[in-house]
């Protein structure tokens, strides 16, 4: 079982959360590239170790989180909840 | 383009070390003889003309078919554990290729093609059992999707329909086709050609063959580093020393992106594990494949009496092969849902395995901007069973230096110029 630090609801079960995943920042409709779009879309670093990502806690607080987790192992760590990642929306 | 020493088609008849017979089975049985290897290891050499990273199904039918159909032996399979220990030797060995868009269709039609004469090809008996296999449809969308695929599947030749409760219950008694079911079974897409096959005889026919004719297969030897160098692949780094190549093929599923990130090469692929358990053996009940969208599982019984359940994908991404409970406990739901009559049937073991994702369902095969870095990944829950169309296909591309025209479709320049191939709709199960 895995629990994630939920920095409103302390750790819970993965199981209450959606994946979002590692997020890259939204490029500018107005001046993006459709090839840079595209990356945006479909290109995820994929990393395995530790990775900074976003979950979103549906059955819960029904907020986005930040969670450091390693994904060779599944550990989980508390995260800085700064920065845009965290903020809805991110393509759950 | 490079240039291979051309060996040319030989013979099958004198590569083998020892055909298998009948009769020879019955004369090292009887003499309690030792059966020689199937294929006998060799020092890693400082270069090759290829080198396929990877030592799955794909790897090895690339490596064969390069062997077979071009005659370019000079070929080194590289593998970090031993061959078929990563989605080959995990998945549930079920074969079909009832898919949706016509490309699909196609592709995976030539692959079920050539699993059909694989044994004899390959001298070698990977136990492929055309049971006939059958996916559920507990809703009226999923049963529009079914009609859908039916109609694709028969305009390219592919025998395929969709069938009533009656004809379910037929082929498969032990089904729950009621209504008073939490789910009911409204109808059911039937494919024939579909069924179940021996993977690891596929693994070992293939590494056998592509031995035989000269390739180099290398177990535990994990590749740390691509060298690139004006936009051409020039070596290999291993953990068993470097390797010079002009041509690396990328057959790693799960571990895909690290291996392109090596090369400069990024993927849209996302890798998440996809469990799959196994029963105590019982006597020979289910004839069919069994599949259900809805209930996010896969259901066949093996020649041993094993039941081989599989699921769809875990819910995030990870590189743990690592099982959890909450798949035991949904899997032991949706199957007694299906089943009611298997609640005193015990698990024997669960294990998961790395599937590489892609935001179309559909895989990446051929050339990349690093001139002679290939790739052959994005397999997600279907490259088992497309393995030899696979292997040709690569080993065409390879051979030829332009993609083979069956996979021209799976190009990875589709994400950047836009005609996916979307295969959601018969990937598998729900994702």
């Amino acid at each position: 079982m895995i629990l994630l630090p939920c920095p409103w609801c302390g750790p819970r079960d993965a199981s209450e959360f959606g994946h979002v995943g590692e997020t890259p920042p939204r490029p500018d409709p107005d001046t993006v590239t459709p090839a840079q779009w595209r990356a945006y879309l479909y290109l995820r670093p994929n990393s395995r170790g530790w990775v900074a990502e976003t979950w979103y806690h549906r059955m819960g607080c029904r907020r986005f989180i930040k969670v450091e987790r390693h994904t060779d192992t599944n550990e989980t760590r508390q995260a800085s909840q700064r920065g845009p990642a965290a903020r809805a929306g991110a393509g759950a | 383009m490079p240039q291979f020493a051309n060996g040319g088609p030989r013979s099958r008849r004198g590569i083998y070390p020892a055909r298998y017979s009948a009769a020879g089975l019955v004369r090292r049985g009887l003499a309690h003889q030792d059966w020689p290897p199937a294929w006998r290891s060799q020092p890693v050499k400082p270069s090759y003309d290829v080198v396929i990273i990877g030592g799955g199904v794909h790897g090895l039918a690339a490596a064969y078919y390069l062997a077979a159909n071009h005659g370019i032996t000079d070929v080194a399979v590289l593998d970090k554990g031993y061959i078929g220990s990563g989605g080959s030797g995990r998945n549930t060995a079920i074969l079909r290729s009832n898919y949706l868009t016509p490309e699909g269709v196609r592709f995976y039609d030539r692959s079920l093609k050539l699993y059909e004469r694989l044994a004899a090809d390959l001298d070698y008996n990977v136990m492929f059992s055309q049971r006939g296999h059958l996916t559920l449809a507990h809703s009226d969308a999923s049963l529009r999707t079914m009609r859908w695929r039916a109609e694709v599947n028969k305009a390219e030749g592919v025998n395929s329909e969709v069938i009533g409760r009656s004809e379910i219950k037929r082929l498969a008694p032990f089904l729950d086709v009621s209504d008073e079911a939490r789910y009911p079974i409204l109808g059911a897409l039937y494919h024939p050609p579909g069924g179940i096959i021996r993977h690891d005889a596929v693994v070992w026919g293939y590494a056998r063959g592509a031995a035989a004719r000269g390739v180099h297969i290398h177990q535990h030897a994990e590749v740390t580093g691509i060298e690139v160098t004006d936009g051409q692949v020039r070596a290999v780094r291993t953990t068993q020393g470097d390797i010079a190549t002009a041509t690396v093929l990328n057959a790693t599923a799960g571990w895909s992106t690290l291996i392109s990130d090596m090369a400069g090469v990024r993927l849209p692929i996302t890798t998440f594990p996809l469990q799959a358990a196994v029963t105590e053996p019982v006597k020979p009940f289910l004839s069919t494949v069994i599949v259900s969208g809805s209930l996010h599982v896969y259901i066949s019984q093996t020649d041993r009496g094993e039941l081989v359940f599989g699921a769809s994908v875990d819910p995030f991404t990870s590189y743990s092969m690592r099982g959890s409970f909450e798949f035991i406990e949904g899997l032991a739901g949706h199957v007694l849902e299906l089943m009611p009559a298997l609640s005193k049937v015990r698990l024997l073991r669960q294990w998961s395995g790395l599937c590489d994702m892609t935001p179309d369902y559909s895989p990446i095969m051929g050339t990349t901007p690093v001139a002679g870095f290939l790739v052959d990944v994005g397999w997600g829950t279907y490259g088992f069973k497309a393995g030899p169309v696979s292997g040709e296909a690569m080993a065409e591309t390879i051979a030829s230096g332009r993609p083979a025209e069956i996979i021209t479709a799976f190009a990875l320049e589709r994400f950047t110029a836009g005609p996916l191939v979307g295969e959601k709709g018969a990937a598998a199960v729900g994702h």
